[in-house]
Order: C-alpha cells, then structure tokens, then sequence
C-alpha cells in the first residue's frame, strides 16, 4: 500500500519536473536581455523580444488587481462577518460556480459587454475579464481565512467600545491579513496564465501597449500566437516566454509560502 | 471588608430613581433574556454596589454568563438575543433606545475567560487600541494612559522594557493581565470579568486575585466564577443563579456561611454543581 501511495506521489510531480526540463531545455537558450526589452521583429529577422507581452501581461495583472482584490475582499468579509445564514448560502453557492465557468465563457461574456460596446478589443477589456475572474476566488479565500480568526479577538474588541466596522477593518482584516493576501496572489498566479479569455478581449499587439483603449500583447497570448507559427525563430521565443511565464508562477507561489510560514500572526 | 452600609438583598420593582441616592453602579430590574424562545434569564432583580466586588455563581448552564453579558449588552451580539426589564447604570438607563450599545461598553469594561490580546499589535499597542480605534490621537495621552493602565493591572514592573515586544510574547497570566489593563485604559466606570483566572495557574490565579482586591478602590467589579474559594476570596457580594432564576443574593459571608436558601448552601458546600 504505501508503495503504491509512493509511486503515485511521485507520479504526481513527475509532470512538474517534465514541463521545467523541457521548457529549461528549449527555453533558456532564447532568454537573453534583448526578449525582455525589444519588441518582436518582422518573420525572418533574428532577435527581438517579448517586451510588449511581458508589459502587457504587467498591466492585465495590475487592471484585474484594481478590479478584483477591492470587490473580492469586501465581497468575503460581507459573507463572514455580515451576511445572514440564508444570504451567504446563496452567495457561496454562486462564487463556487462562478469559480467553475470556463474561461472561454468569462471571455464571451466580456466580448459582449465591454468589447462590442466600446468598439474593439482592449486592455481594459482584458483587465476586466481577469479582474472578474479573481473576484469569486478572492471572495471565497477572504471569508475562509476569516473565519479562521477566533471570534474572541471580535469581542474583546467590541467590549472595548470600539465599534463593528473599526472592529472588522483594524482588528478582524488586520490580524487575517497574511491569509488575504496570499488568497489574492494565488489568484493572480492563476490568472496570469489564462488565454482563452484574452483571445478576443485583450486581442494581442506586436507593439508597445499605448493606452487602455488599445489591444495589448499578453504573455500566453504571445505564447500561442508563436507556437502555432511556422517559423523556428518564433516558435524558440514561445518556448522561452512560457518558461517566464512559468517562472513567474512559480514566484508568486513561493511568496505565497514565504508569506504564510508564520501564520498570520495568530498564536501557535 | 463585609462591614456594609447597602441593602443589596432583593429589591421591589419598579423602585427606579432612588437608585441614583443609595451607591450602586447597576440597577437590574426584572431583567429577563431570551435566546429565541429560550428564557435564559427569569426576572432578575438586584443592585450592584459601586466599588465593590459582586462574585456571580452557580452550575453551568445557569445563565451567569448571559447575566454577566447583559450588563454591557454583549449578549446582544446573537442575533438571537432580546431581553425585557431594565438595566440602569449610575442612574442611565442602557437599554433606552436613544443609547448605543457602543456607549455603554465604553462605560463597562469586560475581560474575557480567555486571554485575548489582539496577535497583530505590541504590547502598548493592545493597551491603548481601546482609545486610538476611538480616535484618540494625542501621543503623550497615548503613553500616559500606557503607563496608567499597566500599573493598575500590575503589569508595568514585567514590560516597561519591552512596551514594543508583540504582546504573544508574553505568558498566559501576563496576558491575561494585559486584557485588563487594554480594558482599565478607556476608563470604564465597571469591569466585568467571565471567569478570569479559570485558565491560569495557580500563581497567576492569586495575582489576578489581588489585582481585583487592588481594582475595587476606583471600580465597581462583577465577576463569573466557578471557584468557590475565589468567589469567598475576592468578593464582596455574591449572587447565586441557578436555572436562570437569582437564587440569592447578599454579603459573601453570610451567603457562604448562614445562606438562607436550602439550594444556596448545598453549592457553596458542594454538594452538587
């Protein structure tokens, strides 16, 4: 039995360590400084880079951060600290199946909102279809990691006179914070590797992004353009933008164990 | 220490505004508490002396606790709860609708069974959070009512040299004493105390027992035990609740030597609870 459990864990990472050999092996050779900081040349030119899709990934992050984290943590402490029986039930229900809408459909869904209205595909766009993809991911790791706070701390805050918002804001979120936050870098980890939804949002763009209104390059955008390409050049760099892509990941998911090595503060 | 000059034994309803004459802090009056359709509390009458210690007793489930809690309206935090009768502190009303729940634990402090300061602030942090949550900003205010409040709670010799050390650092009795000064710093005019020292040793049972004797000077204390020996130690009235009904109440030494309820004596002596 505990062979079997044995070969399966190993079974379990080996795909792990598959993917960063070969990304290593076809990758690294293609990262230099001029793939951070030029832009793609023309098919046939050697060099260039993926700045514009490192950029644009950068930004979609910052635009679904602005968008996600305020409603997604606000959304969470509303359901755990405020929220009756009956109505969290309800919002939990529809955060899990907002959590389990493929993406292609949070892209169609944008598409139609945002991008047809406006005219064109755009960042703001893009940022928008990431930003409501972390919201149920943000919401339900906010009102978890709350819940973990013992109700003690609550009430030896609102004994002191201190009032139910200040309590939730400067005692509750405060001492719950680490686990906030960590809620939140997991789900931009996870979505800063989405395509499907950026596909006709965010679009792509070959060049320097210049405003919100414009399309923007994205990583696994740029990823999929070049893979699918028939060129050699292009199709090194795809695999060198997935190892950034990776590694990029890979170093939130590291901060995240970083950050909750103490755990938040609360008593051992 | 039980030479005193109130009548604190049962007293008639509705015999409200004398009470600002005679010295008691709380006058309870026909005080019932549900929880749903659960009377946890049977019109409960009696008066809490000011600058006393007022021990509460009885077997679990007695609703001492809930007594405890209705004093500064924190049982109201089950949305469940509702009460009837009246509570009145120095003469104020707290249940009139005009007064906010806030105000009045302004004005009743609590220090819970479980030590609890807050895990994210030092140790002067969890002293004045009380105050700068209030909007209290003023530094030298701040580091006044730090040393104050600290000395009052007997803490101040242990921590004056690490006012910045995270207040978990501390041990369970200090913490629990650290509770009590962060509850002294917003200058209550009562202290409600939930068991304070059930979860202590018995050396940091005694300091806080001491601390209590220290406290009454300038406040009117009440506190839940479940130890005989603290209630007869410490206290100067003692009030038995059994089933949600005040069973007795009066000077703690005639209520532990010549108690005048059959039910009273069988749980001072231990015979059941």
């Amino acid at each position: 039995m505990q062979v079997v459990a044995f070969i399966c864990a190993v079974l379990v990472i080996t795909p792990l360590l598959l993917v960063f050999y070969h990304l290593t092996k076809l990758g690294f050779s293609s990262i230099n400084l001029a793939f951070f900081t030029q832009l793609p040349r023309a098919v046939g030119e050697t060099g260039g880079g993926m700045g514009n899709a490192i950029v644009g990934t950068f930004i979609l992050l910052v635009e679904a951060a602005v968008i996600g984290v305020p409603i997604g943590v606000l959304g969470g402490v509303f359901l755990s600290e405020y929220a009756a029986v009956s109505v969290s039930w309800w919002v939990r229900f529809g955060a899990d199946i907002l959590n389990g809408v493929p993406s292609i459909v949070w892209g169609l869904v944008v598409y139609a909102l945002v991008v047809v209205p406006m005219h064109g595909y755009s960042a703001l766009a893009g940022g928008i279809v990431l930003g409501l993809m972390m919201v149920p991911m943000v919401m339900r790791a906010t009102e978890e990691v709350l819940h973990l706070v013992p109700g003690g701390y609550r009430e030896a805050s609102l004994a002191l006179g201190i009032s139910k918002w200040r309590t939730i804001l400067q005692i509750v979120v405060r001492t719950a914070l680490r686990g906030i936050v960590t809620g939140v870098l997991l789900a931009l980890a996870r979505v800063a590797g989405e395509t499907a939804p950026l596909l006709f949002t965010a679009f792509g763009n070959p060049y320097w992004p210049r405003n919100l209104t414009q399309p923007v390059a994205a990583l696994p955008l740029q990823i999929f353009d070049y893979a699918y390409s028939p060129y050699d050049d292009w199709r090194r760099q795809a695999w060198a933008g997935a190892l950034v892509l990776l590694l990029l990941v890979l170093f939130i998911n590291i901060s995240v164990r970083v950050l909750t090595r103490e755990r938040w503060g609360a008593k051992p | 220490m039980n030479s005193v000059h109130v009548l604190p034994a049962a007293v008639a309803p509705h015999q409200t505004m004398e009470q600002k004459s005679t010295n008691a802090a709380l006058a309870v009056r026909n005080l019932s508490v549900f929880f749903g359709t659960n009377e946890v509390l049977k019109r409960v009458s009696l008066d809490i002396a000011s600058n006393a210690v007022t021990a509460i007793i009885g077997p679990s489930g007695c609703g001492k606790s809930t007594f405890l809690r209705s004093l500064n309206r924190m049982h109201e935090l089950n949305p469940e709860a509702r009460m009837t009768g009246e509570i009145r502190l120095f003469g104020d009303d707290i249940y009139a609708s005009i007064v906010e729940p806030v105000i009045v634990r302004r004005r009743v402090g609590m220090v819970f069974q479980k030590s609890n300061p807050f895990p994210t602030m030092t140790i002067s942090e969890n002293v004045t959070v009380g105050l700068r949550l209030n909007g209290v900003r003023d530094k030298k205010i701040l580091t006044e009512r730090t040393e104050q409040s600290l000395r009052m709670a007997a803490l101040w010799d242990e921590v004056k040299d690490r006012l910045h050390a995270p207040a978990i650092s501390l041990s369970g009795g200090q913490q629990q004493r650290l509770c009590i000064a962060r509850a002294l710093a917003v200058q209550p005019e009562v202290l409600l105390m939930d068991e304070p020292a059930s979860a202590l040793d018995p050396l940091a049972t005694s300091k806080i027992e001491d601390l209590i004797l220290e406290l009454k000077k300038n406040y009117t204390i009440v506190i839940v035990t479940h130890n005989m020996q603290q209630a007869a130690r410490a206290s100067d009235f003692t009030a038995f609740f059994y089933l949600g009904e005040l069973v007795e109440f009066g000077a703690t030494t005639k209520i532990f030597t010549s108690p005048s309820q059959k039910r009273t004596e069988d749980y001072v002596t231990g015979r059941f609870g």
